[in-house]
């Protein structure tokens, strides 16, 4: 960018920017992605407020502390937690530019997503199983969509990754690429944060 | 036997042929004038070979300038349909007196009220304001599109979408007959199991992906692609608005989005959100659906706030009055938006502390609201006022607006409130501000920055024929309902037994018949203007003696808008390049880097739609295959790399030459 | 209309002023500025007190919205210009601090208004007028706003009528409200302001009436096909007449029972006036817990058993806490569908509280209504 005071000799300023360099295209994607995880988080407060609101209807129905599994819940944490770990190692792989490591580490991240959907969809075939639905009552209607919403958000994530290591290994690492990296990198680190909230908010201070 | 009927039921799920509404003789005709129009349209269209142009250089189109057109267009047509709407309602109720039930059933009525609302809320105001935004936004802050062009387009797709499915919802099962905003338990699966709601829940739900969509784009936007020099309190005032206003999209809609996927997860899979059994909370709905509302509510206002400050400037030929607190006030009302919605439902029977609370916070809106009103009265004291259309519809809006403020302060009150909320008087006052504030601003907008988008200014006499007939018909038609309000009518009423109401009907009919001639004169105006496009021509880019950098460029901007960035020095950038005695550099160009169009919106809009009405028919098969091609399309759209392109230098220099041309021509 | 097109912004403003005098001849028809209970008439008062406030500001900015343009046109070169002007610390000052001048004393009558006039809040001196009889026991009356008719009980007389209310002047009320299915707005402007009635929740509302009279009262939140019909008559008596009425509902045929509140509650428009003279003991609270029909579960049980206060009797089914409505979207197709045809409204209704309406258009083959009208969406 020129200088803004820039002025010619007869004191009249620069109006036009005549040496202008290219912008680098997506230069506002981050920021736009950021802004619309921040709309997504939003929908999450809905959720969580909704939750909140009707977390005591149990309609006579199951209530919280017979229905959760704490340590199955652990292990399931576990795998979220792991694959931002691993996917933060993917993008390490990124600065380097080393496409195999990016890969390979994408495959860690997307198959720990992968056993994290599996275990939720596990958990909700036991409640089925138990009659806990969402048809049940109000409190279940709030838990399975906010839960829900947030595996539905992992699933979307997952195929995304997907994509996006196809994606690399015909074009490699470019600017594109990385763009889309490290969109992924703030939509799957945002999901951890998210889960940090269901987790605490939904399961725990509801058992202990 | 059951077998048959049960594929049928497989094939087109609730759909059948019983769904025409062939017995209404109005919807029959309105179906006959749309199918005809259509027909007409589309045979022109193929005579005169204009498909491909249609589809290459609009449709497919990611230039901020034609997406703006194309939303103001759609906001157009709405406006049609919706005022149609309005019109019934008013000739009913007018109608309906000494034991008539007027002309429309309730199965009738109660869709067309409801339609009215949302059309006019979701399909005129939002595209005119989104519309007014895409065009002047990119070009007052210096840029050459907006953030993410082909969003830009996959927005307006969507919103067209929405507004698919509502228009369907005409000819093919019924809309909702909820009331605008749908409240369960009314319109939950066991009161309303219809189509209706349904078709509501869709043509929100894509038509507000396409909104919170370019409410991220436009703040991208306005955050990173501003000229150098342009600092935030350099923005021009209507670039300030876009800001707040997409702030509350983005930070309003995902709300809305939200509680109708709840609201259709009530109605389609059983849960029990908002359900009076099973534990259900229907007051819920409420709080969610007004904690998007009211800020909707200023995302409307704001940017025709913005539209003001530009023409009260202009036209005043002096700078913004108080341009500091201009940008203030804007702020505080976008923060204050999040903390009023409960006045909605002060009769609810929440608490007298949490009631004064948000009538309190409520009044407070009128603090900033006024200053800006301020602002504006002290723009054009000691200025040169010029009286174009634009400047009548702006001090059509001072008064009318200040009016319907007042009335909105009483609402405010919740003592009063309990006796006018849910009235006409609440009618007249939403009506009071959002034709007052958002249409007139429209209004405005449209003649202000139409030779800016088209390079022929609008013609003024019928600009003027519009604005009086308009302004005059809106007081005859929103009066008498402040009056009904006051003796105590309520809203949505489809027949009366007191005859001493009647003649208030009647005036407030007439006057809807006053706002129909002003319609079909805008219309003149615009088939008039491009008839006389060469008498009305604008050369010099710069057709008002504008102050912001949108004039900087010539009537309609190239591609590319600015073949150089301009440099801003302070506010009013235009203004003082002309002061300072600027000149258009005519050499050095360059190539010039744009995004190449794409039919990708278009066909992932396209198959959310389809999704959509499967989803609203129980088409299951249908919804289902409509989804995994909308993801399908939506992931090779991805490996698409190839989105951009150079305008070569020549062509750049080309047509500025023809621009230069043009100026020295004049002068 | 040529003439209109010089520089006179102000022509079309006349119309204000003449649409201000039909505000003034009609006043004396409102109910809302000249009601008949006291708080009724403190909310008007509130409303003129805050006309009157915003006027202050209101008045001089519509006057400057109109002058400061006449003044400074283009084509009056006597006025002055300065193109540059644009900021000035003492009329900001000005203009931020006049209005938050007004709303702070508007704030302040809001806050203590919103409280005396708390529609929860018994009534008391402060918000009442002489001769209101204060000592009495209010007159309690159950409101329960059905699709679409009102069911008025009174429990203290041991009666209930429909689409009719009365009660004795003076004498203060109060009204415990829900609603049968849908939301609902209970409104008698002369009375005092609305509140919601909800199904499944109670509302209440105290006022008094100070003057006999016949008045209007109705829902005023939209609720479905019968809404403009939904309206009743409200009897303001003196204390001898009430009796009486009380008297004539107690010599009514009809008893309300599980069974009469079953068929009252199925849709219908332009319900007639219908007394009981008798009504079942816990009807209004099984009403408010939506267990009316036989073998359901009320909500107060299932609030105690899902607080921890109640064991959950481990046989309580689905079918029990189910609330089942009826599919209002089959309603309101107009005359010939409802084979009322063109007789005035409330001529079919029968003497009986049998209604026609809705069994006939249930009955109906969706076929023949040319609708969609899906068969009910059951979750089961």
């Amino acid at each position: 960018m020129a200088n803004i005071a820039a002025t010619t000799e007869n004191d009249t300023p620069v109006f036009f920017d005549l040496d202008e360099h290219e912008h680098e295209p997506g230069g506002s994607t981050m920021l736009g992605f950021w802004i619309y995880l921040m709309s997504d988080c939003l929908i999450f407060a809905v959720l969580f407020a909704t939750y909140g609101v009707l977390a005591g209807a149990y309609a006579a129905g199951p209530r919280p502390d017979e229905i959760f599994e704490l340590p199955l819940l652990a292990v399931n944490t576990a795998m979220l937690l792991f694959s931002s770990i691993t996917y933060g190692f993917a993008m390490i792989a990124m600065q380097n530019r080393n496409k195999r490591a990016v890969l390979g580490w994408l495959a860690v991240t997307a198959a720990f997503g992968l056993c994290f959907v599996g275990i939720e969809i596990y958990e909700f075939a036991v409640l089925f199983h138990e009659g806990a639905t969402p048809q049940r009552s109000a409190f279940l209607s709030a838990f399975f969509t906010l839960v829900a919403t947030h595996g539905l958000h992992v699933s979307v994530g997952i195929l995304w990754m997907v994509v996006l290591m196809v994606q690399i290994r015909n074009r490699g690492l470019i600017a594109g690429n990385r763009r889309r990296l490290m969109c992924l990198s703030m939509f799957w680190h945002f999901l951890d944060v998210i889960w940090i909230g269901v987790f605490t908010f939904v399961y725990l201070i509801r058992v202990i | 036997m059951l077998g048959n009927l049960d594929l049928t039921r497989l094939i087109f799920g609730r759909l059948t042929l019983d769904s025409i509404p062939y017995h209404e003789p109005i919807l029959v005709g309105t179906f006959a004038v749309v199918a005809l129009g259509g027909l007409a349209l589309v045979a022109a269209l193929t005579h005169y070979r204009l498909w491909g142009y249609l589809w290459n250089e609009w449709f497919t189109s990611v230039d901020h300038k034609r997406i703006g057109i194309m939303y103001i267009v759609l906001a157009i047509v709405m406006l049609l349909r919706g005022f149609a709407d309005a019109l019934m309602m008013r000739a009913q109720q007018a109608m309906a007196f000494n034991g008539s039930e007027g002309f429309l059933p309730s199965h009738h009525y109660d869709q067309v009220f409801t339609a009215h609302g949302t059309i006019m809320i979701f399909f005129v105001a939002m595209p005119l304001i989104v519309g007014i935004m895409n065009i002047v936004v990119p070009l007052q802050i210096g840029a050459r599109d907006v953030a993410f062009p082909f969003l830009n387009n996959f927005s307006f797709w969507m919103t067209a979408g929405g507004v698919a499915l509502i228009m369907l919802s005409l000819f093919l099962g019924e809309f909702a007959r909820t009331g605008w905003l749908a409240f369960p338990p009314l319109s939950d699966a066991s009161n309303s199991p219809g189509v209706g709601v349904d078709y509501y829940i869709w043509g929100l739900q894509i038509a507000g992906v396409g909104t919170l969509l370019s409410g991220v784009n436009f703040l991208a936007t306005i955050v990173k692609m501003r000229a150098p020099g342009m600092t935030m309190m350099r923005m021009p005032i209507f670039t300030w608005t876009a800001l707040c206003t997409n702030v509350l999209v983005v930070a309003s809609f995902p709300v809305l989005t939200a509680v109708l996927t709840l609201l259709s997860l009530d109605r389609y899979v059983g849960t029990h959100f908002f359900t009076n059994d099973l534990g259900g909370n229907s007051m819920m709905y409420f709080n969610l659906i007004w904690i998007w509302g009211h800020p909707e509510v200023y995302i409307l206002i704001l940017p025709a706030f913005g539209v003001f400050s530009e023409v009260t400037s202009t036209f005043s030929g002096k700078r913004l009055f108080g341009y500091t607190s201009m940008v203030y006030a804007t702020v505080v009302i976008t923060i204050l938006a999040y903390l009023v919605w409960l006045h909605h439902f002060f009769t609810m029977g929440n608490g007298a502390s949490v009631n004064s609370f948000f009538g309190i916070t409520t009044m407070i809106i009128s603090i900033p609201t006024g200053a800006k009103i301020f602002n504006w009265l002290f723009t054009m004291y000691r200025g040169r006022v010029r009286f174009e259309v634009p400047m009548l519809w702006t001090i059509a809006f001072l008064v009318t607006f200040t009016l319907g403020g007042m009335t909105g302060v009483l609402l405010a009150v919740p003592p009063v409130d309990f006796v006018v909320h849910n009235s006409l008087f609440l009618v007249a006052h939403f009506h009071n501000v959002i034709i007052g504030g958002v249409l007139f601003g429209m209004f405005a907008a449209i003649n202000y920055w139409f030779p800016k988008a088209f390079g022929f200014k609008l013609d003024p006499f019928w600009g003027k024929v519009s604005f009086w007939f308009w302004v005059i018909g809106f007081y005859f038609a929103f009066m008498p309902l402040y009056v009904l309000g006051l003796m105590g009518v309520t809203r949505r009423l489809r027949e009366f037994d007191d005859p001493s109401l009647q003649i208030w009907f009647v005036i407030a009919a007439f006057g809807a018949v006053l706002i129909a001639i002003g319609i079909a004169a805008f219309l003149v105006q615009i088939f008039v203007s491009v008839r006389r496009r060469d008498e009305l021509a604008d050369t010099t880019g710069d057709p008002w003696d504008g102050r912001t950098l949108e004039w900087a460029t010539s009537s309609p901007p190239p591609h590319y808008n600015f073949a150089f960035t301009p440099m801003v020095h302070g506010l009013d950038a235009y203004t003082d390049m002309k002061r300072r005695g600027f000149s258009r550099p005519m050499e050095g160009f360059r190539p010039i880097h744009m995004p190449r169009n794409t039919g990708a919106g278009v066909i992932i809009a396209g198959l959310a739609t389809v999704c959509g009405f499967a989803m609203i028919w129980y088409i299951w098969w249908l919804a289902a295959l409509s989804f995994v091609a909308l993801i399908a399309a939506a992931i090779a759209h991805t490996f698409n790399y190839d989105r951009d392109y150079y305008i070569p230098a020549e062509e750049v220099a080309a047509s500025e030459r023809t621009f230069a041309d043009a100026l020295a021509a004049r002068s | 209309m040529s003439d209109q097109y010089g520089a006179a912004p102000l022509r079309p403003f006349r119309f204000l002023l003449v649409l201000a005098l039909p505000f003034v001849l009609s006043a004396c028809d409102s109910p809302l500025l000249f009601p008949g209970g006291d708080i009724a008439a403190r909310q008007r008062d509130m409303l003129l007190i805050a006309t009157g406030l915003m006027l202050i500001i209101i008045l001089p900015v519509i006057f400057m919205s109109l002058y400061f343009p006449w003044r400074y046109r283009a084509s009056n070169k006597a006025s002055s210009y300065d193109a540059d002007w644009d900021h000035s610390t003492k009329l900001e000052l000005v203009i931020w601090t006049v209005p938050l001048m007004i709303i702070i004393v508007l704030g302040a009558v809001t806050w203590v208004g919103t409280h005396l006039l708390d529609p929860y809040r018994p009534l008391d001196e402060i918000t009442t007028s002489e001769g209101v009889a204060l000592d009495e026991e209010p007159l309690e009356v159950q409101v329960v706003a059905l699709n679409w008719k009102w069911l008025f009980v009174y429990p203290q007389y041991g009666v209930a009528s429909v689409n009719e209310l009365a009660a004795p002047v003076n004498r203060p009320i109060r009204f415990h409200l829900t609603a049968e299915s849908v939301m609902n707005a209970f409104y008698i402007p002369t009375l005092a302001g609305m509140i919601y009635s909800m199904p499944g929740m109670e509302t209440k509302l105290h006022a008094v009436m100070n003057e006999p009279g016949v008045f209007d009262g109705f829902a005023s939140h939209y609720n479905g096909a019968g809404f403009s019909d939904m309206h009743f008559k409200f009897y303001s008596q003196d204390e001898g007449d009430f009796e009486a009425w009380i008297e004539n509902l107690k010599g009514s045929d009809q008893a309300l029972d599980t069974q009469s509140y079953l068929d009252l509650a199925k849709p219908t428009e332009g319900f007639p006036v219908t007394y009981y003279s008798s009504v079942q003991d816990d009807l209004y609270k099984r009403i408010l817990g939506m267990c009316v029909r036989p073998g359901k579960l009320c909500m107060q049980e299932v609030m105690m058993i899902d607080a921890g206060k109640a064991e959950p009797g481990r046989d309580v089914t689905i079918d029990q806490l189910k609330y089942e409505t009826y599919d209002l979207d089959q309603f309101g197709h107009g005359g010939a569908d409802e084979g009322h045809g063109d007789e005035p409204q409330g001529a079919t209704a029968p003497a009986t509280n049998r209604e026609p309406h809705s069994d006939e258009s249930g009955g109906q083959e969706p076929a023949g209504e040319g609708t969609a009208a899906p068969p009910q969406l059951n979750a089961e």
